[in-house]
């Protein structure tokens, strides 16, 4: 799913830690907000809705429109709301394990 | 754990009143979402100021000296708490990392800030559409831009994120205005406060003429807005001076105002009444922010939509007054120190009516096409909600019966405004008659593990507490 990001970074100096997202290695920025570190990293999509299957991405980053939720250390969370840790291991609701998406 | 003063949020609002109330002699327990202070206009500014300042303008790095503010020992800053429920017995239930804990505040005050307005056009679920604040917000704590952008809607915070899109190398690929000619020459008519608030005015122009000189392109009155794309954003189309138009892009941000984030006093039944010029609800208080429940204040834009330095004033005022209602200070004493502060205040909203005349809301967004999604979380369309209004649903609480609209985990923020409006003109009824989601507890998902990880301290009995002098 990682393609070329639409975003830039304009300070790309900080150290860099390894998380896993869905099972592959994903090199992030240490300390950075998570859901802009995805989206820089070119993670466009974070998840499927149970209702409809349909992708989406982080909408409002501050914490209030729930769309950025992905599975953290098995944990359903707001990515907008997390820090980029070494070795998060990060799981995004598919369109047939939409179920978890709403399981908090 | 208590406090005199217990604070939600640690926005201009919310850290102005914890300075002042702490210079009262109050002590103040702020509880706010993120790990450091600031809100969303001056979020991280403490370590973004210094890095940044130059691409996100003075009027970020002002946000400096009220989150040094909060370094005193009678102020508690609790970073990363999610407040669940508040009680308008002051009790304030919030979880850090997976645990919940309760304080107990004698007085409350409310300063959870605004939210955008939600602006529901086709196409605006897919990836790759966000808020023109989430994309301020990335610039600010993160320092990441978007790199082919488009930015639609009305309102001068349009102006500032292009301009800061500039400033970092990457302007915008075009800003899709919907506000017309019309609404400039009817916000004349409040061209005297305007000139009251003209360095607004100046840094609008200022923007502005940046945008110019960038090259980006700038259509007004465009209608007919869409997001194209099937599984993210790939252009945006519009009509404007009578031509459909379709740039191509990788993000949209979308943009037209903001309104109270009303949750927190919404599940406290604090009556709001819709304000048309601002075409938000906003909750009742009186010139102190005091609500309907005296223990409960409400400071900033959740009380009405005044921007970051009219937050920083109206939490002086709600502090000040908690602290003469605790009898730290007298009438007299307050008055002297809230004399100044009102001033500047009036001095912040004088150019709001300009403001809020020239930049309306994008008609199609409070009205959209029945196959628009309103409601995100169960992907509830307009046609929906007017498919309930046929059958006799008149009110927004009976729709989550219809079709659970505002059920989802976001609880109604980006939906509510939109299915109210979309009732309030199908049955005739007004806004106010309309009504809103009752809001309840809790106001962000909990999970029973925070629960049971809960560090329940019991309150102090008040008796005890008078007597100590607390």
């Amino acid at each position: 799913m990682k393609t070329a990001s639409p975003f830039l970074e304009i300070d790309a100096d900080a150290a860099r830690v390894t998380v896993r997202l869905d099972g592959a290695d994903l090199s992030l920025p240490a300390g950075a907000n998570l859901a802009a570190a995805l989206l820089a990293a070119g993670v466009p999509v974070f998840r499927h809705t149970p209702v409809s299957g349909a992708p989406r991405g982080p909408f409002c980053m501050m914490g209030a429109c729930f769309d950025c939720l992905v599975e953290v250390d098995g944990v359903t969370r707001q990515a907008c709301l997390l820090t980029v840790e070494e070795g998060l291991e990060i799981v995004r609701a598919g369109p047939a394990t939409a179920e978890s998406a709403d399981a908090s | 754990m208590q406090a005199d003063l217990v604070v939600i949020g640690a926005g201009p609002a919310g850290m102005a009143a914890a300075a002042t109330a702490t210079e009262a002699g109050l002590s103040v327990v702020i509880l706010d979402e993120q790990a450091r202070a600031g809100g969303q206009i001056y979020r991280d500014v403490t370590r973004s100021a210094a890095r940044r300042g130059d691409i996100l303008g003075q009027d970020y790095s002002a946000g400096l000296p009220l989150a040094a503010g909060l370094e005193q020992p009678s102020i508690t800053h609790v970073t990363r708490a999610t407040v669940w429920q508040i009680a308008p017995d002051g009790a304030v239930a919030y979880s850090v990392d997976g645990r919940g804990a309760i304080v107990h505040g004698r007085r409350v005050l409310l300063a959870t800030g605004a939210l955008e307005r939600p602006m529901p056009v086709p196409g605006w679920t897919l990836p790759g559409v966000m808020t023109a604040g989430a994309g301020q917000i990335l610039i600010k704590e993160s320092g990441v831009v978007a790199g082919r952008a488009v930015l639609a809607g009305s309102g001068p915070l349009l102006y500032l994120i292009a301009a800061q899109m500039v400033r970092a190398g990457t302007p915008p690929l075009a800003l899709v205005e919907t506000q017309s000619r019309r609404d400039t020459v009817a916000a004349l008519r409040h061209l005297g406060g305007a000139l009251r608030g003209w360095r607004y005015l100046v840094k609008g122009l200022s923007m502005l003429a940046e945008i110019r000189r960038a090259g980006v392109p700038r259509y007004t009155a465009a209608s007919d807005i869409a997001v194209a794309g099937t599984d993210r954003a790939e252009a945006l189309s519009f009509v404007a001076g009578g031509k459909r138009h379709r740039i191509a892009c990788e993000t949209v941000f979308l943009h037209h105002g903001v309104v109270p984030n009303m949750q927190a006093a919404r599940s406290l039944d604090i009556p709001h009444r819709w304000n048309a010029a601002q075409a938000c609800f906003v909750p009742e208080t009186d010139p102190w922010g005091r609500t309907e429940i005296p223990n409960v204040f409400i400071a900033g834009d959740g009380a009405g939509i005044g921007g970051a330095k009219a937050a920083e004033q109206a939490g002086r005022l709600a502090a000040l007054e908690a602290a003469r209602d605790l009898d730290r200070i007298s009438a007299d004493a307050r008055d002297r120190a809230a004399a100044p502060v009102r001033a500047a205040l009036r001095g912040e909203l004088a150019v709001r009516p300009f403001l809020d005349r020239a930049y309306p809301p994008y008609a199609a967004a409070l009205q959209p096409a029945d196959a628009t999604v309103v409601c995100r979380c169960e992907e509830v369309t307009a046609g929906d909600i007017r498919g309930y209004a046929a059958l006799g649903c008149k009110g927004p609480n009976q729709t989550k019966a219809f079709g659970r609209p505002g059920m989802g985990p976001c609880q109604g923020r980006y939906c509510g405004l939109t299915v109210v409006s979309i009732l309030a003109a199908e049955t005739g009824q007004g806004m106010d008659e309309t009504g809103y989601y009752r809001v309840r507890p809790p106001l962000k998902p909990v999970t029973l593990g925070e629960l049971a990880a809960m560090e329940e301290t019991p309150a102090e009995d008040p008796a005890v507490m008078a007597a100590d002098g607390r």
